[in-house]
């Protein structure tokens, strides 16, 4: 395994096939095999570089695949990992599969060395193993008695998620998509169908799967043992039988859930027998770790009275009742009071983000994600990870909602998993990852296919002996320049194609010529102008003071390029209230100028030399200038503001200098000075939940749109900081921050003692942030995809082009594709995003990153290798943008449907027959509904009372441009216990579910969605912990509402500030620390967050909205 | 008798700023008109005078509504009752009681007949301050700024420190400075693109509310000025290192001009915004708006030619064939204003200095309606701008300055009389009144005018219309009376009085024609037909002036000359008469009334001037004078004629506009020969000196400022002296070439001679 590992890394680029047979021959022959993938190693100077990769990819996913094959060869195609870890979860259910192990035992060892994963081959197996697993997930609602037995695995829980998982893959199995599938089939090529052959495969998974399913299990059985360690609880995952239920043979193990699942025919459960009735639900790897809890969970939930009591009950009480009528209330007796809910499901049988979380962490984590092979899903966006760049790009740069893609637009209309890429084109990439080659090919610029004008990338085929290349995207055959020529070795590739960024890697950059320029000359540098309302809220606030100050050292910290001694940036400065105020800072001044315009209806820039300046240059007179601005308006009266005069002189101010550049606007109050854009408060809560809520949202006047469409050809980006006591109608101020790229901040009832820390940090990361100007982003894709739709914070002018006026390393623009033609399953689909921008130093330059993806003729495929988080977050995005035009209740319906559409396509398609009863979730989608939820309860399209349109308005927007991984943290926020782990630990405490449930009163917990902070501190909390972080003496002496925890010296208080310091590095917004005590009057502020609860607003808890889910999808089933 | 009226007139101008075209009056409507020159006069309404200081009260004023004429030498006085009665209308009026004391032999001075012209202060009301707004083009050559900032840094030191001074920039925008501010320098921005009503730039400044000192005066302080809110304008002693910094920090208009563009000047809205700021802030305060420009209009409201410099300005030419695009409009946009300012009682003078032309012809109406300066120059760094600007702060002998504001003029008339307008840096008040004629000469239909600005040399042309019928005589030995009564803001900031009553004697043409024609003055006659003449041509075309000239002359040869019937030969003219056909001819060459060669700005220039100079120097517009110096004699004046030019002399024209030096041939030669230097010759280089310490004289005194050319026979601007004078001797008689006498000169102009020739010829003719 050793071998394998440290092979990868050679040959990044390797072409999959031709190393294959190594492989497969691993695998195959495999099962013994292990030794066999040495070999193929050895031979990697033949087939050279494909190896390497592969091994890796192999590693990490194969492994499970190929562990699938070894039981039943044809079968496996499931995930490998998905077996390993069904194997554990089997163990348990093993009963069943009886059979299974022995097989297993084989199988397993093929993963073994194929995956090698040298070092942790466990944990590399359970990682892939989940994904894979995500097959499905049968959620059987059923009942949760049996998990609170568990309980008592408590410590487990943790490995127990996993396993669970595992089983689910099992379930998966079926389905699994060609990748894994390969193995399965395995027999030879598993190897090279891991790198994505799996088109053959699958077929023959589809029928295998149940004997595969199984089979895997049990021989990742043997593998979670050692992971798990104790695990024997994992057993109790019951996973199993889960697996057997959807496939087909499951149903009658687990079935007895299923029926549970159904409510009514609750009474059935007793079939399972199985100690995990309740669990069946798991089948599908979530459940299982649902169950698993039992074992794993217990412990921590045990807390949960919940739990604690009903353990022993459960079982019997199989039957689990999605609906709601159908509760068959044996168990409702047991339960205790508080889940007299009329499901009593149990919430920790039913699929846990933490839990998937924890256990993609734990499998995917330590080992890099090598993008060499096509289709691959990476690891969730909550695990850290370290991404090797081998000819794709990194999943820092684009994720998509599924890697593997529907062959025909009608599987894709069956399915209705949106096909969506998320891309942040300029994401910043930790340290250990190169940022992306500057590639620079002279005069000529970037070589590009004459028809598609994609850019040369390492999917083009060269031909002809290298003289020709045929475009990957639209088949068009090309000349290659002569200046470009390069023999071809005999596998066809390029000789030089390892000293290519362009021809190996999957993101890279080319200079542009100035051919790519507007106006066809080189950019200027780009500009910064930082825009300062002066009017009497902001001068009393102190706003204006602060922000002077700040800005007199915050200017040494423009951002620069490379080693550069200075930016490049110049810089000017406006200040306004219902006038404008330019200021030339010439140096050669003695001192500073002011110009006032006062011709707002018709604005314009009053100078040209003396405005933007070099900040060194100019240093004295703009310190004067910054330490004159709150005094010359120290006593101003003016109250009136105006906001569209402010954007429009700063965009041309950009335009007189013929430069890009940004807009920093720091603005109080709703412009209502007799200006262009005027606005008039026209907040009315009484709209919500009315037809005419959309108008919250949507702006007062167009004269916003007209002026962002200036900006972004000037290349004119907005930054917004907002500091407003009343409505200021962020709906309509945002709209040209939006459009332009560029970012709100909103600081409510600003006052600088309590918000000046948060203002200013935003402020400097936002100052000091890397940005790319006047961009435009143009994603190509193969024939037959196309991309339809595009949502984010930019602005188009036609139907392709993504224009930026300004981009971050934070914007992100998530892309529909929508098929067109068919796909081809051997070429599989490529996407190629382009994306133009000019530097902060003002050099032109394209970045391009490139992806190629699957395709499948069968459905099980599709689903096995999606991507929930990215899925949740082109779907908050397209009801966020649903909400400007339909009411928020269709667009909340909307969302249910397609939901309730995505799952029930999947049971009808690929989970194994089963009874209606029994919700069954895929492995890769078991978090759905509690992500769906979640963004149903969200303030936007469910917003509590305290919830005020401007905040609304405001969410709206930052969702609009965030990643996936802000979307995760933001919709299910991070709940982390303070006290639990030792105090020496290091790591970041495990998370535990927004639930009120598992708040122990005695703990401290941190709760953090990326935009807000919160300290919960339980009433019975030890004195001694009261003392060592608030310094007071008990818990009612701690002030309520605090922001700031005192610098005590002493390991807690240190450990504490410096998590909250670490969770706001990771964030790209400073998250202002609100503490809350329980049984405060601010709890209800902070509850709002525990998002599997029940809202005060009316959302539903996790385990209603799951039954509702499963209502909605036996609906469109019958 | 000659003798007499010369005295007679020369008197009456010193005492009263007044010359009439006839010093006797018809007395019928009928006879009046057929005398051909109207009965006018020119009315320099400020005359210094040394010997006239003001009195400290005020003028009592006639009773009836009406009339409203001041007690004045002429009026009827019944020392017993107290009673006085109107000499315009004979009302009777009672004195007021400050008038108690009055007697034969303790009369108050308007009553003493020296003083039909006198002056009161009126103590009443506030004192405004004076009020300079700095208008200033920065599209200007590096040298031309620096030379217009030091000459603006410099006249703050000329203001009164009580004045209040204000700073607009412009090029491609306009900047409205505050002067109040330390630390930071702060200016209002305009686009120089966008015309603004008062009120939205007012708005714009943030003077919406009233900022009226006027209200706030403090009899108690009189030095103190009122607080003044605006930080616009304030007073120069507490500003003035501020603004001598800001002047000195002055930028040339940063805007990028491309290679083939004009610069964007902005000045229509520059100008639109210092009116709009006064207006707002000094409504009828005395105000000079200055603008210095260093070329045409070229963007915005009031643009005169486009930014392309391939497309030129317009010319006469183009004027002629309707081809001056933006004439029109810009022309209007200037005139709107200028009635504005006008009607604020401020004014604005135009500092002009370009090689080529900066658009005077649309702007002209600023400074003429508005009784502001015109100053045309080649640079602002020449002594010709440098020096007449300082001249506009010069000082009289009192150590006031020679400027006045917002007056009115009002002038009435006894009951023979109308008056038919007035021509001169004035507007209409449009007050119609009962001695207001139907026909309107010049500016009419209005008894009263609002002249903005004037000095003591300002003079208006006022044309009036005898109305009595010529079957009601009216008795012999009775006199007409006209009362000029002209209210103004004295430099000092007093509010003035100046009340000049005059009157003639009736005249029956029929029996004393004899003796109305001695008392022809034909000098003023000349300008007052002149000033006709150029008000026409500034709506006329150029032909039809002339003609109308034409037929004035001949019809008044007519009327006065003596001859036979068809016999030109017979023709003559007597001496109040002679020169006056001869003002005619130099005044159809002058540039008046000729375009060809001048451009629409310099007869712009040329006219603007004309029309506000007293009597002497129209004179000189229209036929300069020309001295001769040689070794022959002392100086003397010479005919301005082609055979003044000998080779032995010296000329010296004056031409007002000019001041040249020609060194005939010889002299010339001489010169180039050192001989001067020679101490032997030192007569010839005291003969070289003299002209130039005469033109050094002339210099000194005259605004504006004339061009001074130096030249020698043969020199290229020696053109300025030939294009002058009588072409005697062309290349068309050449008879004259060889002869002593003179140097031909190249035109088909018609000389005097051929133009007396013709006019004798249909003087006598019986066809006309």
């Amino acid at each position: 395994m050793n071998v394998n590992q440290s092979a990868p890394p050679v040959p990044p680029f390797g072409q999959p096939q031709p190393v294959y047979p190594g492989y497969h021959q691993s695998s195959y022959g495999g099962q013994p095999g292990p030794a066999a993938p040495p070999t193929s190693y050895g031979t990697y100077n033949g087939p050279g570089p494909g190896y390497q990769q592969t091994p890796p990819l192999g590693m990490s996913r194969a492994p499970p695949s190929t562990g699938a094959p070894p039981t039943s060869t044809a079968q496996a195609p499931c995930g490998q990992a998905a077996y390993g870890q069904l194997g554990q979860g089997d163990i348990q259910n093993g009963p069943s599969s009886s059979t299974v192990p022995t097989q297993r035992l084989p199988g397993s060892q093929p993963f073994g060395s194929p995956l090698a994963p040298a070092v942790s081959q466990p944990a590399a197996l359970q990682h892939y193993g989940p994904p894979p697993t995500s097959a499905q997930v049968t959620a059987q609602l059923a009942g949760m008695q049996i998990s609170g037995a568990m309980a008592p695995a408590p410590p487990s829980a943790g490995l127990g998620y996993g396993p669970p998982t595992l089983l689910a893959s099992a379930s998966g199995s079926f389905s699994n998509s060609g990748p894994y599938g390969s193995y399965p089939q395995g027999q030879a090529p598993p190897v090279s169908q891991a790198q994505g052959h799996p088109g053959v495969q699958p077929p023959q998974r589809s029928a295998p799967p149940l004997a595969s399913n199984f089979t895997s299990p049990t021989s990742g059985g043997p593998r979670m043992p050692s992971m798990t360690g104790s695990l024997p609880p994992g057993q109790g995952f019951g996973a199993p039988p889960m697996s057997q239920p959807n496939h087909v043979s499951s149903p009658p193990q687990a079935l007895p859930p299923g029926t549970q699942m159904t409510g009514p025919q609750g009474p059935p459960p007793p079939m399972h027998s199985l100690q995990q009735p309740g669990y069946q639900l798991q089948q599908n790897g979530s459940f299982g770790p649902g169950r698993g809890p039992q074992p794993n969970y217990g412990t921590p939930y045990s807390g949960a009275p919940t739990f604690g009591s009903q353990p022993g009950p459960p079982q019997p009480l199989p039957p689990k009742r999605l609906d709601p009528d159908a509760i068959p209330s044996p168990q409702l007796n047991e339960l205790p009071p508080q889940q007299k809910t009329r499901h009593r499901i149990d919430p920790d049988a039913i699929p846990s983000p933490i839990q998937v979380i924890e256990d993609d962490r734990n499998n995917r984590g330590s080992e890099p994600f090598v993008t060499g092979v096509r289709g691959q899903v990476p690891p969730l966006v909550t695990t850290n990870f370290l991404v090797k760049d081998q000819g794709n790009a990194s999943p820092r740069y684009i994720r998509c909602t599924s890697y593997n893609i529907p062959c025909t637009s009608d599987m894709a209309k069956q399915a209705q998993v949106p096909l969506a890429a998320v891309i942040k084109p300029l994401a910043k990439l930790p340290p250990e990852e190169a940022s992306p080659y500057v590639v620079d090919h002279g005069e000529s610029g970037p070589l590009r296919c004459n028809r598609c004008k994609a850019y040369m990338c390492p999917f083009m085929q060269f031909i002809e002996g290298g003289r020709r290349f045929q475009c990957c995207f639209c088949s068009c055959v090309n000349d290659v320049p002569p200046q470009y020529f390069q023999h071809l070795d005999h596998t066809g590739r390029r000789v030089d194609a390892y000293d290519r960024p362009e021809l190996s890697l999957g993101s890279y950059e080319f200079l542009a010529t100035v051919d790519y320029c507007k106006n066809n000359k080189f950019p200027s540098p780009p500009a910064f102008i930082f825009m300062i309302d002066v009017s009497y809220n902001a001068i009393r606030t102190g706003l204006v003071r602060l922000l002077c100050e700040e800005l007199k050292s915050l200017l040494d910290y423009l951002p620069r390029e490379g080693g550069a001694e200075e930016s490049a940036i110049h810089v000017g400065f406006v200040t306004y209230n219902k006038v404008l105020h330019f200021y030339n800072v010439k140096s050669s001044l003695a001192q500073p100028q002011m110009m006032v315009v006062s011709d707002v209806a018709d604005m314009f820039v009053p100078l040209l030399d003396g405005f933007l300046v070099n900040v060194n240059e100019s240093r004295a007179v703009i310190t004067s200038l910054l330490d004159q601005i709150p005094e010359i308006f120290a006593d101003t009266r003016e109250t009136e503001t105006v906001f569209a005069p402010v954007i429009q002189a700063g965009m041309e101010a950009l335009k007189a200098a013929e430069c890009a550049g940004k807009l920093f606007l720091f603005h109080t109050s709703l412009p209502i000075a007799e200006a262009p854009g005027k606005l008039k408060n026209r907040d009315d809560r009484k709209l919500i939940n009315t037809d005419k809520e959309k108008t919250l949202f949507q702006p007062q006047t167009g004269v916003y749109q007209t002026l962002a469409k200036e900006c972004v050809a000037q290349g004119c980006c907005v930054d917004l900081f907002l500091f407003p006591n009343q409505y200021v109608d962020v709906a309509t101020l945002s709209v040209v921050p939006q459009l332009t790229g560029g970012s709100v901040y909103k600081y409510a009832c600003f006052q600088v003692e309590n918000d000046q820390e948060r203002f200013l940090s935003d402020l400097r990361r936002d100052v000091q942030k890397i940005v790319g100007f006047d961009a435009v982003m143009r994603v190509r894709t193969s024939t037959g995809i196309r991309a339809v739709d595009f949502f984010g914070a930019f602005y188009m002018s036609n139907t392709t082009d993504v224009e930026l006026a300004g981009l971050d390393a934070n914007k992100t623009v998530t892309v529909e594709f929508k098929h067109d033609d068919r796909l081809n399953e051997e070429s599989g689909a490529l996407l190629q995003c382009a994306l133009l921008y000019t530097s902060c130093a003002g050099q032109r330059r394209l970045r391009i990153h490139n992806l190629a993806l699957n395709c499948c003729t069968q459905l099980a495929d599709l689903y096995r290798n999606c991507e929930t988080d990215t899925l949740i977050n082109y779907m908050a995005k397209f009801a966020y943008r649903g909400v400007l035009n339909s009411p928020v209740k269709t667009v909340r319906d909307t969302l249910i449907t397609q939901c309730a559409q995505i799952l029930a396509c999947y049971r009808k398609n690929c989970a194994s027959p089963s009874s209606a009863g029994q919700l069954i979730l895929p492995e890769c989608m078991k978090l759905l509904p509690v992500y769906l939820n979640c963004v149903l309860k969200s303030d936007v399209l469910q917003p509590g009372a305290e919830v005020t349109t401007d905040d609304r308005a405001y969410v709206r927007q930052l969702v609009t441009s965030m990643d996936v991984a802000e979307t995760n943290v933001f919709f299910y926020p991070r709940l982390l216990p303070l006290t639990k782990s030792p105090i020496e630990s290091t790591t970041e405490p495990p998370a535990v579910r927004a639930s009120e449930e598992r708040l122990s009163n005695g703990d401290i917990y941190l709760l953090e969605n990326g935009l807000n902070l919160f300290l919960w501190v339980g009433a019975s909390v030890q004195q001694g912990v009261v003392q060592s972080l608030f310094n007071v003496p008990s818990f009612s002496q701690i002030t309520t509402g605090l922001s700031v925890l005192p610098i005590l010296d002493n390991p807690l208080s240190k450990k504490v500030r410096g998590l909250i310091d670490s969770l706001r590095a990771q964030r790209a917004r400073y998250m202002k620390l609100t503490v809350v005590k329980q049984e405060d009057k601010l709890e209800m502020l902070f509850k709002n967050f525990l998002v599997e609860d029940k809202s005060l607003s009316g959302g539903e808890s996790y385990v209603d909205f799951l039954c509702h889910m499963h209502k909605e999808i036996r609906q469109l089933l019958s | 008798m000659m003798t007499t009226y010369l005295e007679f007139i020369q008197q009456n101008e010193e005492r009263d700023g007044v010359r009439f075209s006839w010093n006797l009056w018809p007395s019928s409507r009928l006879e009046a008109t057929r005398m051909v020159v109207p009965l006018a006069c020119l009315l320099t309404p400020l005359k210094e005078r040394l010997d006239l200081p003001p009195v400290q009260y005020e003028p009592v004023f006639c009773s009836r509504p009406t009339c409203k004429a001041a007690l004045n030498p002429l009026c009827q006085v019944d020392y017993q009752a107290k009673l006085w009665a109107c000499n315009f209308c004979f009302q009777r009026n009672q004195f007021p009681p400050a008038y108690a004391g009055i007697s034969e032999v303790n009369q108050p001075a308007e009553l003493m007949p020296q003083f039909s012209t006198i002056e009161y202060v009126v103590q009443r009301g506030p004192q405004a301050p004076l009020i300079f707004l700095y208008v200033v083009d920065t599209c200007l050559e590096e040298d031309d700024l620096q030379a217009l900032k030091e000459s603006l840094q410099m006249s703050l030191s000329l203001l009164p420190p009580e004045a209040l001074v204000g700073l607009i920039t412009f090029g491609r925008m306009v900047q409205v400075h505050e002067l109040s501010c330390e630390g930071i320098s702060k200016s209002y921005v305009f686009r120089g693109t966008k015309d603004l009503t008062a009120k939205q730039i007012q708005d714009m400044l943030g003077l919406s509310k009233p900022a009226m000192p006027m209200q706030q005066a403090r009899p108690a302080q009189p030095q103190a000025h009122p607080f003044v809110s605006s930080s616009f304008l304030q007073p120069v002693h507490k500003i003035d290192m501020t603004l001598t910094d800001l002047l000195g920090e002055l930028q040339r208009d940063p805007w990028p001009v491309t290679q083939g563009k004009r610069p964007l000047r902005s000045t229509g809205v520059a100008l639109s915004i210092a009116v709009g700021l006064l207006e707002g802030t000094f409504p009828n305060t005395g105000a000079r708006i200055m603008l210095f420009t260093g070329g045409p209009p070229t963007q915005g409201p009031g643009m005169v030619v486009g930014d392309e410099l391939k497309v030129p300005i317009r010319s006469w030419h183009d004027i002629e064939k309707d081809n001056a695009r933006f004439m029109k409009k810009a022309t209007k946009h200037y005139e709107t204003l200028a009635h504005r300012t006008a009607s604020n009682g401020h004014c604005i003078d135009i500092y002009a200095c370009a090689l080529d032309q900066t658009g005077l012809l649309e702007m002209k109406c600023c400074t003429n309606l508005t009784g502001g300066h015109m100053v045309m120059g080649d640079s602002f760094n020449t002594s010709l701008f440098k020096q007449t600007f300082q001249r506009i702060f010069s000082k009289d002998f009192n150590g006031d300055f020679r400027m006045a504001f917002g007056a009115t003029l009002e002038v009435k008339t006894s009951r023979e009389l109308k008056v038919a307008g007035a021509i001169g840096p004035c507007v209409s008040l449009n007050v119609k009144g009962p001695c207001v004629s139907e026909n309107e000469l010049g500016v009419g239909g209005t008894s009263q005018w609002k002249i903005c600005s004037l000095d003591p040399t300002s003079t208006l042309g006022i044309y009036f219309e005898v109305i009595n019928q010529h079957n009601a005589p009216i008795p012999q030995g009775s006199r007409g009376a006209i009362q000029f009564v002209t209210q103004y803001q004295h430099s000092s900031t007093q509010k003035r009085i100046r009340v000049t009553t005059i009157a003639r004697n009736w005249a029956d043409v029929q029996s004393q024609l004899q003796l109305i024609e001695a008392a022809f003055d034909q000098e003023a006659a000349a300008v007052l037909m002149a000033r006709l003449g150029v008000f026409r041509a500034e709506s006329e075309e150029g032909p039809d002036v002339l003609r109308w000239l034409d037929r004035q002359l001949i019809r008044l040869c007519q009327k006065f000359g003596q001859y036979t019937k068809e016999d030109p030969t017979s023709f003559r003219l007597s001496d109040a008469f002679s020169l006056y056909p001869q003002f005619m001819f130099h005044l159809r060459r002058s540039p008046f009334l000729q375009v060809f060669n001048n451009s629409p700005d310099e007869s712009s220039y040329y006219r603007h001037h004309f029309a506000r100079q007293d009597l002497t120097q129209s004179l000189i517009m229209i036929q300069p004078i020309l001295y001769s110096y040689s070794f022959h004699g002392p100086p003397e004046p010479v005919l301005l004629d082609s055979s003044s030019i000998l080779a032995d002399r010296i000329l010296l024209m004056d031409t007002f506009f000019q001041i040249v030096i020609y060194l005939g041939e010889t002299i010339s030669q001489w010169q180039k020969a050192g001989y001067q230097n020679m101490p032997q010759y030192e007569n010839f280089k005291h003969l070289l000196q003299a002209p130039l310490d005469d033109a050094q004289e002339i210099l000194q005194a005259r605004f504006p400022m004339p061009r001074y050319v130096h030249t020698e026979h043969g020199g290229s601007q020696a053109r300025f002296l030939l294009s002058k004078v009588n072409p005697s001797q062309t290349h068309n008689n050449l008879y004259a070439w060889g002869q002593e006498t003179g140097a031909p000169i190249l035109t088909d102009d018609v000389s005097l001679q051929v133009f007396m020739d013709h006019l004798k010829k249909l003087a006598v003719s019986s066809a006309s």
